[in-house]
Parts: C-alpha cells; sequence; structure tokens
C-alpha cells in the first residue's frame, strides 16, 4: 500500500501550480500528522475501555496506541519542519498556530511515558495513565477545532468537510496515502501488541511451569507488563 | 538522480528535490527503526522461549531419572 501511494505520489498526482515539486511532502507529512493525532483519540478510546473494565489488556492498547503516534507524530513533525523550511525559509514558524498547536499536542503526549514511569505500583500507573490518556485525547479535538477557528490562517485550507479544493488526481493520491500511513500505524500497533502478549504469555508460562522464582522481576518500566 | 532527471525534465530537482528527498529519507528511516527495535525484542523473547524449553526439558529429564532411581531402589532382591 505504500509502494502504491509512493507511485501515486510521483508518477501520478500532478505537480502543484503554486508550490511545485516541494507539494510532494503534503501527501507525506499531512497523513502522518492525521494518523497521529487520530492515534492519541485511539488511545484515549482505548483508555475508556480500561477505566470500565479494570482489565489491564485495555491499558496495554492505550499504551501501544499513544507509543505509536508519538513516533508518527515526530515524523510528521519533522517532514512538516523540512516543508516549512523549503516552502516558506524558516524550519519552524512560531506564529503559526496550526504548527504550534501540533506540537503542544506532542509535548502533552511526550509527557505520557515520563508520567507512567513515575508510578511503580502497576495498577496505579495504569489508572493513571488511562485518566491522563482520556483527557489528552479529548484535548486533541478540542485544539484542532480551536485552530481551525482562529483567524489567521498561514496553512493552506485544501482539507474540508465541504470537499476542499483539491483537483481529483491529487484528493485520489492523499486519500490512498492516508489510507496506507493509516494501515501502516494498524499493522505497527497489531505487531507491538501481537509482541507484548507473546511477551506476557511467556512469563506466565515461566511462573506457571518453573514457578515465581524462575520468573525475573520485571523493575520499574513505563510499559504496561 | 540524473536517470529521474532525464525521465522527467520538468522537475525542479535543484531546489525542491533535496527536501523532498529528505522527508521521504526521514519517514523511511522512522519505518527501518522501529521494525529493528521490534526485530531485537522479537529476537529476545525467541530466546527467552528456547531458554524455557531447555530448562523444562533439563526438569524432565531430572524427573524421569529420580523416579528411575526410586523404582530401582523398591525393586526386590532376588
Amino acid at each position: 500500500m505504500i509502494g502504491i501511494a509512493f507511485a501515486l505520489i510521483f508518477f501520478y498526482a500532478p505537480l502543484d501550480a503554486d508550490q511545485g515539486f516541494i507539494q510532494k511532502i503534503f501527501y507525506l507529512h499531512v497523513p502522518l500528522a492525521i494518523v497521529s493525532l487520530s492515534g492519541f483519540v485511539f488511545g484515549g478510546l482505548l483508555a475508556i475501555g480500561h477505566l470500565r473494565t479494570g482489565e489491564r489488556k485495555w491499558d496495554m492498547r492505550s499504551y501501544v496506541a499513544i507509543h505509536l503516534a508519538l513516533i508518527f507524530g515526530f515524523a510528521g513533525l519533522i517532514t512538516g519542519s523540512i516543508w516549512a523550511k523549503a516552502s516558506w525559509g524558516h524550519w519552524w514558524e512560531w506564529s503559526e498556530p496550526t504548527l504550534v498547536s501540533y506540537l503542544i499536542v506532542l509535548l502533552l503526549f511526550a509527557t505520557y511515558q515520563p508520567l507512567r514511569f513515575s508510578i511503580e505500583d502497576p495498577e496505579r500507573q495504569a489508572r493513571y495513565a488511562s485518566v491522563f490518556a482520556i483527557v489528552a485525547g479529548a484535548f486533541v479535538p478540542l485544539n484542532f477545532i480551536a485552530v481551525r477557528a482562529a483567524q489567521k490562517f498561514v496553512h493552506p485550507r485544501i482539507l474540508t468537510l465541504g470537499g476542499g479544493n483539491l483537483p481529483g488526481s491529487m484528493r485520489l493520491t492523499f486519500v490512498i496515502s492516508l489510507l496506507a500511513i493509516g494501515l501502516l500505524y494498524v499493522t505497527f500497533w497489531k505487531f507491538e501488541m501481537a509482541a507484548k502478549n507473546a511477551r506476557g504469555q511467556l512469563r506466565a508460562a515461566r511462573r506457571a511451569l518453573l514457578g515465581d522464582d524462575a520468573v525475573r522481576p520485571m523493575g520499574r518500566s513505563a510499559a504496561p507488563s | 538522480m540524473t536517470m529521474l532527471e532525464f525521465a522527467a525534465p520538468a522537475l525542479p530537482l535543484h531546489t525542491a528535490g533535496p527536501y523532498v528527498a529528505a522527508a521521504y529519507i526521514v519517514f523511511v528511516l522512522v519505518v527501518l527503526v522501529y521494525v529493528a527495535i521490534m526485530a531485537v525484542r522479537l529476537q529476545r523473547t525467541e530466546r527467552e522461549l528456547v531458554r524455557l524449553r531447555r530448562e523444562l526439558a533439563d526438569g524432565r529429564d531430572a524427573t524421569a531419572g529420580s523416579l528411575l532411581s526410586e523404582d530401582r531402589e523398591q525393586e526386590p532382591v532376588a
């Protein structure tokens, strides 16, 4: 899917009349930003599952969703910064509300791991992390709406509920890119969940077969055990 | 780059090319680093699984050995 998206980006989508070849970064940067923000909200929704049921698997799912959204988010931030340099001549523009609000969201979620690490008791860690994930996850759409409602814009508004102003071939390329990045996120999420579950099952099997002494203590960790 | 310029001479690669390449390289690097970290973790899990199997096999051998010696002790002496 990523391959198809890249092929469409470079061989199908026409060059932008205003920005030219630099606009190709749009097909990577915007899907990364959208998927990362959706990942934060997804993490918050999964954290609701943990608070409702008390089951640790929901905390694990929420942790992996936020952890991956952070990775995608920083990739989006770097690609956006490169685009800004190429198009505006600056790596960063503090007067641009979309950029700054995105940075605030990323920095907010960057505190998620230290918060987890600071709490030693696994039960309390999971509970506090879930509350944080829900509140911070709710902040993401609010932040998005606040920026959209702001008057001063530098970022082009090409994606709107009314259809936006992307031509057909560019729109198709963008949708495929968004789908590809979204699928990559979901694939990584499932992959990491399977890896963490396998590790957990292995520890449980070791404990059941050889006793508690055979399992090394986990030590303090930000990741759910 | 020369081949790409030959194939698509209209592309302003001299100015935009390095930036676009940098953005896509960042993305590919992030994906590669993530996959590499996950591969290392999976290898660790696999090693632990092998160790658990070995310890279980050793434990079974030891149990079988002790049972065998118990049986020998209980055998009536003719």
